[in-house]
């Protein structure tokens, strides 16, 4: 049965609206790159985030000058806001993966008009979150040390270490992504190819198409490429934040050494990923008119998600209050104790509120339903996940073992202009990739129409 | 060797049903050198074209494999033969810290096989072809079907081969120069 008429049978909202053929399809995504004139507001939004973007240049051009004393990290604290913005970025990166493959492998179709920005989404959370463990490593221009060369100081890297994990599982992970990402729009860059005029856009994306043609025999290849891709990047997608949350785990400090923090921060990415994806998906469906493609039941269907994780990480949290209360570690006795009466016990509160308690009027349907209030609780979610990052990382080590070497941290100016820098440069690249790249999938999108379907 | 002028023949269909549809009966009457375009994957239509081969699950396992046992070589090789260090004692060869590495060297190896080995395989990048010499093909991205004998196949004769497409109700029918 087409996607159509199920939709209309199981009384749902549906995932394309009617009355669209392959042409109107085609045309009204490849508009929006090929013909559509770029606005005032697309310059102002641009413009803004390019500002930002300089502003973070600046601040980590100031940072290789004087080195990592210009951030707040100090000792106990020495992780500060350069691990929580990293972990913040990938994790808002997971749920473009976990949309175009997991949800491929369970042949969930409305992923289909979804799936290309989340993907460029993903691209570039990497791409912010790489950052902020190479320019935390002291040195950045040795960054390159993290990798296993042969070379003269006849060193190699330690292996048994979950830092040394990290770098394998986030550049198999960035690589994954962008070819994932890249194979889904060469289909796409062909039609753009055949339907612009201009003669120089026609070379650029035909080359970038790899000149594709719509053979079955490539199509099938393609077919079988891309589940297999998928099938890779699922279990990957699920090891990427289980490793980063290693990072903590194999560690001794309370507060990092459970055994829950890998479901609970592949959980906690997911939660964050889709609420990007709706602080994305509702204004670019709203300015660009692609209501008919991005439908109430997107919104609908990630609010769930949002709803669904958000009480995974919810159980986390009260597990780990838990084990704090029940484990008889006194220690970890003392980090549940600080976390709600210490200094930074504010912080703990508002993560609970802006992570467990706000997102619970998502059980209300009509909340489901507006774009609005799904845009500002997602608001509230991201900032949440970033509070659940600093718990984690700072208030689990301003006070650990010995009361020596206790100490607080507070954030420095060039700390806040790298993480708001990192957010323009993250806008920055969605914008261009609006207006150079097909933002939904035009091939997948065509398959969802009845008229795909092949009567015997 | 002297280049055939001619490429094939091209039909073009106005649906998915259409082409699969006479992509079947081509198949059927003889001609075993034939291709299908369409904007979209379509199921059945590799199988009406009489293509079965498909190697890419067999390089992606080529890949996955190579990339694990050269994860897990490369850390025994360096922590145990090239460079051991002893931290608390722990054996040189703690084959449970080498797991994460050999997985995720398994799927970035898999999954570089799965992208290279289907171009490759599909012999891309190919920016010229001879099929976009028809001007109407520009719409195979968009909402066409095109059917194509290519003039390599035994059975290809100029008019019988244009005649047998005809009978199969296509939109239109053109020769494809090379």
């Amino acid at each position: 049965m087409p996607e159509e008429l199920r939709a209309v049978a199981d009384n749902k909202a549906p995932v394309i609206e009617p009355g669209y053929t392959f042409g109107t399809v085609t045309e009204k995504i490849s508009a929006i790159v090929l013909t559509r004139p770029a606005s005032n507001g697309w310059f102002v939004g641009f413009g803004l985030a390019f500002m930002l973007t300089m502003m973070m240049l600046y601040a980590v051009g100031y940072l290789f000058v004087k080195g990592i004393g210009i951030w707040g990290d100090t000792i106990p604290i020495g992780w500060g806001f350069a691990i929580i913005n990293f972990v913040w970025w990938i994790g808002i990166g997971h749920a473009g993966t976990l949309i175009s493959a997991i949800l491929l492998l369970l042949r969930q179709s409305w992923r289909n008009s979804i799936n290309r920005f989340a993907e460029a989404m993903t691209l570039f959370a990497v791409a912010c979150a790489g950052l902020f463990p190479a320019i935390h490593v002291g040195r950045p221009w040795l960054a390159y040390w993290l990798f296993p060369y042969p070379n003269t100081m006849r060193v190699w890297p330690q292996f048994r270490s979950p830092l040394m994990w990290d770098v394998f599982a986030v550049s198999t992970y960035a690589t994954i992504s962008a070819l994932f990402w890249f194979i889904g729009l060469i289909p796409d860059l062909a039609t753009l190819r055949d339907r612009t005029d201009k003669h120089s856009l026609k070379i650029i994306y035909g080359m970038l198409s790899f000149g594709w043609r719509g053979s079955a025999r490539h199509w099938h290849r393609y077919e079988t490429a891309y589940l297999l891709l998928a099938g890779l990047a699922t279990p990957l997608v699920l090891s990427v934040h289980t490793v980063v949350s290693f990072d903590f785990a194999i560690g001794i400090v309370p507060g990092w050494h459970t055994t829950i923090f890998p479901p609970y921060f592949v959980a906690g990415a997911i939660y964050s990923g889709f609420a990007m994806v709706l602080m994305l998906a509702i204004p670019i469906r709203k300015i660009y008119g692609l209501e008919d493609f991005i439908t109430e039941r997107h919104l609908q269907n990630s609010a769930k998600v949002m709803l669904a994780t958000g009480l995974i990480v919810a159980y986390g949290y009260g597990v780990e209050a838990f084990m704090g209360w029940y484990g008889g570690d006194r220690y970890d006795a003392f980090t549940l104790w600080n976390r709600l009466h210490g200094p930074y016990a504010p912080e703990y509160y508002a993560l609970l509120a802006c992570n467990i308690f706000i997102p619970q009027l998502l059980w209300i349907r009509r909340l489901r339903k507006s774009p609005v209030g799904l845009f500002l609780i997602s608001g509230v979610i991201l900032v949440g996940m970033w509070l659940e990052r600093f718990i984690i990382v700072v208030v689990s080590l301003h006070r650990d073992f010995l009361t020596s070497s206790w100490g607080m941290y507070y954030p420095t100016r060039w700390d806040w202009m790298t993480f708001i820098g990192t957010l323009g440069m993250f806008l920055a690249a969605m914008f261009l990739f609006l207006r150079l790249l097909p933002a939904i999938s035009i091939f997948e999108m065509r398959t969802l129409l009845p008229e795909a379907e092949v009567k015997e | 060797m002297k280049r055939d002028p001619i490429y094939g023949m091209m039909a073009e269909f106005d649906s998915a049903t259409a082409l699969v549809d006479a992509a079947r009966k081509t198949h059927q009457a003889g001609y075993k050198k034939i291709d299908a375009y369409s904007p979209f994957p379509i199921e059945d239509l590799a199988e009406a074209i009489g293509f079965h081969h498909d190697e890419v699950p067999l390089v992606v396992l080529i890949g996955g494999l190579v990339g694990g046992l050269s994860g897990y070589l490369m850390q025994y090789w360096i922590s145990a033969v090239d460079y051991p260090l002893n931290v608390g004692g722990r054996p040189y060869h703690s084959w449970p810290a080498f797991i994460v590495i050999t997985f995720e060297m398994t799927i970035l190896f898999a999954g570089v096989s799965a992208v290279f080995g289907m171009l490759a395989l599909n012999g891309l990048p190919m920016p010229y072809h001879p099929v976009f010499n028809v001007p109407r093909f520009s719409a195979a991205s968009k909402d066409r079907f095109f059917l194509i004998v290519f003039s390599s196949d035994k059975n290809y004769h100029s008019a019988d081969t244009r005649k047998f497409l005809e009978g199969l109700a296509p939109r239109s029918i053109s020769e494809v120069p090379s």
